[in-house]
């Protein structure tokens, strides 16, 4: 997918060129971990073992990974409940997000939070949210600290084209759009609303359509290349940094499952699923990388098999992990005491 | 029943000077300007405190309280916004967050209907849902009432958010709880729902010169009386201290209660009046319907059940949509005569 003013160079070009093969390397790793975190995460939700809701990423992982990955100390994340890949591209243990997903002590926030609401706050992740749209409120305002305090970063928050419509969504984005604030709004265009498509959800197919209206600048990205988000993100940082207000990002991507584990899959055809599922982000970018020189084979195998005995590790973690003290209930209801 | 504002007013005179008799303190102002204070002085005091809502700056608040502020503390941090309840909630509570104290202006309670995602299912959770380790400090300020404004701007909704775990509701009725608790609410950690009332802005009462806080728990007793117990909160007060020196004419020792916190609720204050008068009447500007006048009298029967005398009084809004005429209107909001009643009834 282009973008909507053709670039000089290809996208993702200047990315691979300027990348160590460490940093190119970690990309896929990150993109590996979250696609084995989920198979596992799915598996285990088939064992009883999580309970719930079990959003999964898998297919999107390029746009979650290319966009965290150009994110500073001082940035800010906030997203939607689709949320296990923005943690473990985050930086959160892999090991206390299979716990939350348990439901266990040791989870990320102690089993309190479950699937939709992970953080990783030394990194200011400041969660999932499941209220589709509430949250692009909260990213703004996080936003409107930033401004605030004269921080120089940027709140990045994520959601899907179905929040769009939202009143939230438009709240969010005309506030933050009048007051110039350090926001990347980054939407995931996965082409459904749980199980409604675009044309019957959405007033008009492209997001960053609303976003233009409220004076936003956008950019349309191949959510599926991680190395075109990582560059585009990293425009909008700049962009936003610079005091310029907030920056809009539709990624086109697509989800290879269902909208979560209970979702029978009714409202797509087998055929358009194995047409995207041909956008695979993970094969086509070591293609790209062993093409250009950048890694070979081995470099992946040995990464392939970290991964195993790290998702291994996790559900092992997980099983064993304590479930929280009962005595705890009603702890946390208030931050002061009474 | 008063049938003019003018005899309300008179009659919520007479009911403070019960109040100030009772209090000590240095100086005598308005409700509002106890607000005023308590946002300048916490303004002065943490620079990361900021006051943000609809017509709050150039316009100078629809209760006037923040009048002359923006010009005082400038626009980053007097902000006027758009007219998008939910929108500014929701970024407020994001912002604080993320490390500030925002005070929001919700011009009435009637408009936090549109902002209730972000109070009860962001706000009031962060706390919790995040296992203790973020905190959403937001104080919402939003003011109560009535006067021939029709149905949809005649609501009293303090219930509604007093059901909701992790947020706390307060609803002073005094100058000195005003501000008191108002700078409690913007140096706290947790989410306060801050409700005013617009009949009773211009009520005068003692303050303390200077800063003090209150913490934000615990009901008052403001009378003291052995033949019943009359509760209330903000404008109900005033009624039930009316209808308590009626009835002190009468020879009838009613003691009034203040519940102030409405989350967490003080019913042990109730519970321990009761057991002294054996009597209770609940007094609320709201339908009575599973409204917190229904919660108080919950408690007073799960834990006096033994001690009282008569079953638990209640007085409230009729259950109508608010009428715009202001005949149909003054038969809506309970008066000080209904309190009366319902005290001689549960005296009978």
């Amino acid at each position: 997918m282009a973008s909507k003013t053709e670039p000089a160079v290809r996208a993702g070009e200047t990315a691979l060129g300027s990348m160590s093969k460490d940093e190119l390397l970690g990309l896929y790793r990150e993109m590996v971990l979250i696609r084995r975190f989920e198979e596992r995460s799915a598996e285990q939700y088939a064992f009883g073992k999580i309970g719930g809701f079990l959003h999964l990423y898998i297919g999107e992982e390029a746009t979650g990974v290319g966009a965290i990955s150009v994110l500073k100390q001082q940035d800010h994340l906030v997203t939607h409940y689709r949320d296990h890949g923005y943690a473990l591209a985050i930086g959160a243990d892999p090991n206390a997000i299979m716990a939350e997903l348990f439901g266990r002590s040791t989870g990320t926030t102690g089993g309190r939070g479950g699937s939709m609401h992970m953080i990783h706050p030394q990194r200011n992740f400041w969660g999932g949210y499941a209220i589709v749209s509430g949250h692009i409120l909260i990213g703004a305002g996080i936003g409107m600290a930033l401004k605030y305090q004269e921080i120089d970063g940027v709140s990045l928050v994520i959601f899907g084209d179905g929040a769009t419509n939202g009143g939230a969504f438009f709240e969010a984005l005309n506030m933050a759009s009048l007051w110039k604030l350090p926001v990347i709004f980054l939407c995931e265009n996965n082409e459904y609303a749980m199980g409604t498509a675009i044309e019957y959800h959405s007033a008009v197919p492209k997001m960053s359509t609303k976003a233009e209206g409220l004076g936003i600048k956008s950019e349309i990205v191949d959510g599926q290349d991680v190395l075109a988000m990582r560059e585009a993100t990293q425009r909008a940082r700049d962009y936003c940094t610079a005091g310029n207000g907030p920056y809009f990002l539709e990624a086109m991507t697509y989800r290879f499952r269902g909208h979560s584990m209970a979702d029978p899959e009714t409202y797509r055809e087998k055929d358009e699923i194995e047409e995207k599922r041909a956008t695979d982000p993970i094969p086509a970018y070591r293609e790209q990388l062993l093409h250009a020189g950048k890694a070979e084979q081995a470099d992946f195998d040995k990464i392939d098999e970290e991964i195993e005995i790290i998702v291994e590790e996790a559900v092992q973690f997980a099983d064993k992990s304590p479930w929280p003290d009962p005595s705890t209930l009603e702890d946390f209801v208030y931050a002061d005491e009474y | 029943m008063a049938s003019t504002l003018a005899e309300l007013e008179e009659m919520q005179r007479r009911a403070q000077d019960a109040i100030q008799q009772n209090e000590s303190g240095e100086r005598e102002i308005t409700y509002r300007d106890a607000l005023r204070e308590a946002i300048t002085e916490e303004m002065d005091r943490d620079e990361n405190v900021f006051i943000m809502g609809e017509d709050i700056g150039a316009y100078g608040g629809s209760y006037v309280v923040t009048r002359g502020f923006q010009e005082q503390y400038g626009r980053k941090r007097v902000i006027d916004t758009p007219i998008a309840e939910l929108g500014l909630v929701g970024m407020a509570v994001g912002a604080s967050m993320a490390g500030l104290r925002p005070i929001v202006e919700l011009m009435t309670i009637n408009f936090s209907l549109l902002a209730i995602d972000q109070i009860v299912n962001h706000a009031a959770k962060i706390h919790y849902m995040f296992d203790g380790k973020f905190t959403a400090p937001v104080v919402i300020r939003t003011a109560s009432g009535w006067g021939q404004l029709g149905a949809t701007h005649s609501q009293t909704y303090e219930g509604w958010f007093a059901h909701i775990p992790g947020l706390r509701v307060v609803m002073p009725a005094t100058p000195k709880d005003a501000k008191g608790f108002l700078k409690s609410a913007i140096r706290g950690n947790d989410p306060v729902m801050f409700i005013e009332h617009s009949l009773i802005y211009r009520n005068r009462g003692l303050v303390p010169a200077g800063d003090y806080t209150l913490p934000l728990e615990g009901a008052e007793v403001r009378r003291e009386g052995t033949d019943i117990t009359i509760v209330s909160w903000s404008r109900g007060l005033y009624l039930a201290l009316g209808a308590a020196e009626e009835l002190a004419e009468q020879g009838i020792s009613a003691e009034v209660i203040d519940m102030r916190v409405l989350r967490p609720l003080d019913a042990e204050t109730v519970i321990e009046s009761v057991k002294k008068t054996s009597r209770c009447v609940i007094v609320e500007e709201s339908w009575r319907t599973m409204g917190l006048g229904a919660e108080i009298a919950a408690a007073v029967q799960e834990h006096a059940f033994d001690y009282l005398d008569a079953p638990v009084g209640r007085v409230g809004s009729i259950e109508v949509p608010m009428p715009y005429a202001r005949n149909l209107e003054r038969l809506v909001i309970p008066g000080k005569d209904e309190v009366v009643a319902a005290v001689k009834q549960a005296l009978a």
